[in-house]
């Protein structure tokens, strides 16, 4: 059942990452991202992350692509106004890209996977596991994370405050 | 797979299905007769006893009305638009407790569809797809009117969610859960009183940022139509301006049903278990007081729609940024502090 299921979410996902990447129009792009984000909760909740997968859903399908699309929308991107790449430009993107692939391949052979079991407890992923995984194993990447978004967060109001004349 | 768990959530997924749809009906005849009696004049009465079958009617003229999709638009996205905030609309439901559970000859009849371990975030969650409706909506119409509403929607529903968020984060710290129906449980019993006691300041900025999130009088900037026509809804036609329209009234039964659930007891009230009364009787008690709950909030909407006028936008974002947030996070570290000390 749940391998059917892992199966079903796998394609999704892949089709949609494509969709992503072939889709002419930006709006649609996006759209496509969020679908994507979609499918990926999808695989959190067979892990039995429920946590992460809402988590997942809102920050990343919730907040950050209505910003994406946000800036899609204002900008009016199409495919009439999408920059003109001259065929160098084609072709080193094309070289870096497969060189990248490349690497990937060898790394990808080089990594013995081992077997791995879902654990037993069903509980793994709730808030209360979680939380005091993150405010005992995890104290200092936790709160260095959080020094991090505050710095994020000083930054854009930097950026935004007007200069004084 | 349970073949009985299978059954009773599908007969209660219908039956939700059935009331959201015939609230939000029936909220749109009483939205207008509450806003003829605040103006002073009689409101629909013309079709059936007291106009009682004007949402039948109007119903009627939605689905006959000639269909008109732009041609400059982009076909797909201007129809899964309204689609996708309807579909956000009634996915919300699946988390609020009804009830408390009835008991057919030893078989327990839940009234809630999924008590989620994480509930509340499934909540938030759903929220915030709910804009993808209105964005793409307004972005697929082609019209600038729609554009402009669409951009304000997106923004408002991201600067009240935050809010809307920390005043959770608040109401969570006391009840030490997620779920809703464990949220709704601990507001009842000896020694409990509803959350809207204990978290007043938590309460008024979650109503405000409701009403936000409705897209509601005051802030139904999205739409304002003295200076965007219609806003994100001025290229819809036919029933796909129907599923618009229908679709704030069946965000406003749930999130009244949300308020009542969070703030106001739910389906308990004070003295409901000194009663004594036999389990069926006790559950539709409770569900009777749940939905009269949820109607005065409905009532409150309406009320305040047709008495307070509409922001503009920078008092708008002013009030989210520089008041509310502000306002949350303070809320949260006294009642972080409170419970340090006090508990």
């Amino acid at each position: 059942m749940s391998l059917y299921l892992f199966l079903t979410l796998a394609i999704l996902t892949i089709i949609s990452a494509l969709a992503v990447v072939f889709s002419k129009n930006p709006m649609y792009s996006v759209l496509w991202l969020i679908v994507c984000f979609f499918t990926i909760a999808g695989h959190y909740v067979l892990l039995n992350a429920q946590f992460l997968a809402i988590v997942h859903l809102i920050v990343y399908a919730g907040a950050i692509m209505v910003l994406f699309l946000f800036v899609v929308m204002l900008l009016n991107l199409n495919a009439d106004t999408e920059p003109h790449k001259s065929n160098l430009t084609k072709l080193a993107s094309a070289i870096a890209a497969g060189l990248f692939f490349v690497v990937l391949i060898a790394s990808m052979r080089a990594t013995e996977l081992g077997e791995f079991n879902l654990p037993n407890k069903t509980n793994i992923g709730f808030v209360e596991e979680v939380g005091k995984k993150l405010f005992t194993d995890f104290l200092l990447p936790f709160e260095i994370s959080s020094v991090l978004f505050l710095s994020a967060m000083i930054g854009s109001v930097l950026l935004a405050k007007k200069e004084k004349k | 797979m349970d073949w009985a768990l299978l059954l009773d959530k599908t007969i209660l997924i219908v039956i939700i299905f059935a009331v959201s749809l015939g609230i939000a009906a029936y909220s749109t005849y009483g939205e207008r007769k509450i806003a003829a009696f605040l103006q002073d004049r009689i409101g629909p009465d013309r079709a059936g006893p007291f106009g009682l079958l004007q949402p039948i009617a109007d119903g009627i003229k939605m689905f006959t009305k000639e269909e008109i999709i732009p041609t400059a638009s982009d076909k797909f996205l201007f129809i899964i638009g309204p689609c996708i905030f309807m579909m956000t609309a009634l996915m919300s439901s699946a988390i609020i407790p009804w009830g408390k559970s009835f008991n057919f000859g030893g078989h327990e009849f839940s009234l809630q569809v999924a008590d989620l371990n994480v509930g509340l975030l499934y909540l938030f969650a759903v929220v915030s797809i709910g804009g993808y409706g209105i964005m793409i909506g307004g972005w697929a119409s082609n019209n600038k009117f729609a554009l402009l509403g669409a951009l304000r929607a997106a923004s408002q529903m991201i600067s009240y969610e935050l809010a809307m968020g920390m005043s959770i984060v608040a109401l969570l710290l006391i009840n030490n859960s997620l779920s809703l129906r464990e949220i709704v449980d601990g507001q009842a019993g000896d020694g409990n009183v509803w959350n809207v006691v204990r978290q007043p300041i938590g309460f008024l900025i979650f109503l405000i940022c409701a009403f936000a999130e409705c897209n509601r009088a005051p802030f139904d900037l999205p739409e304002s139509e003295s200076e965007l026509i219609g806003g994100y809804h001025t290229e819809f036609s036919s029933m796909k301006l129907g599923l618009f329209l229908f679709a704030e009234y069946v965000n406003m039964f749930i999130s009244s049903a949300i308020i009542a659930s969070l703030y106001f007891g739910g389906y308990h009230f004070p003295g409901i278990d000194s009663l004594d009364l036999p389990q069926n009787i006790a559950a539709i008690v409770s569900i009777a007081v749940l939905f009269a709950k949820i109607l005065f909030f409905i009532f409150f909407f309406m009320w305040v729609r047709w008495t307070l006028p509409r922001f503009r936008y920078d008092q708008l974002m002013n009030l989210g940024w520089k008041i509310l947030i502000p306002l949350s996070i303070v809320n949260v570290l006294v009642t972080g502090a409170w419970i340090t000390f006090f508990k």
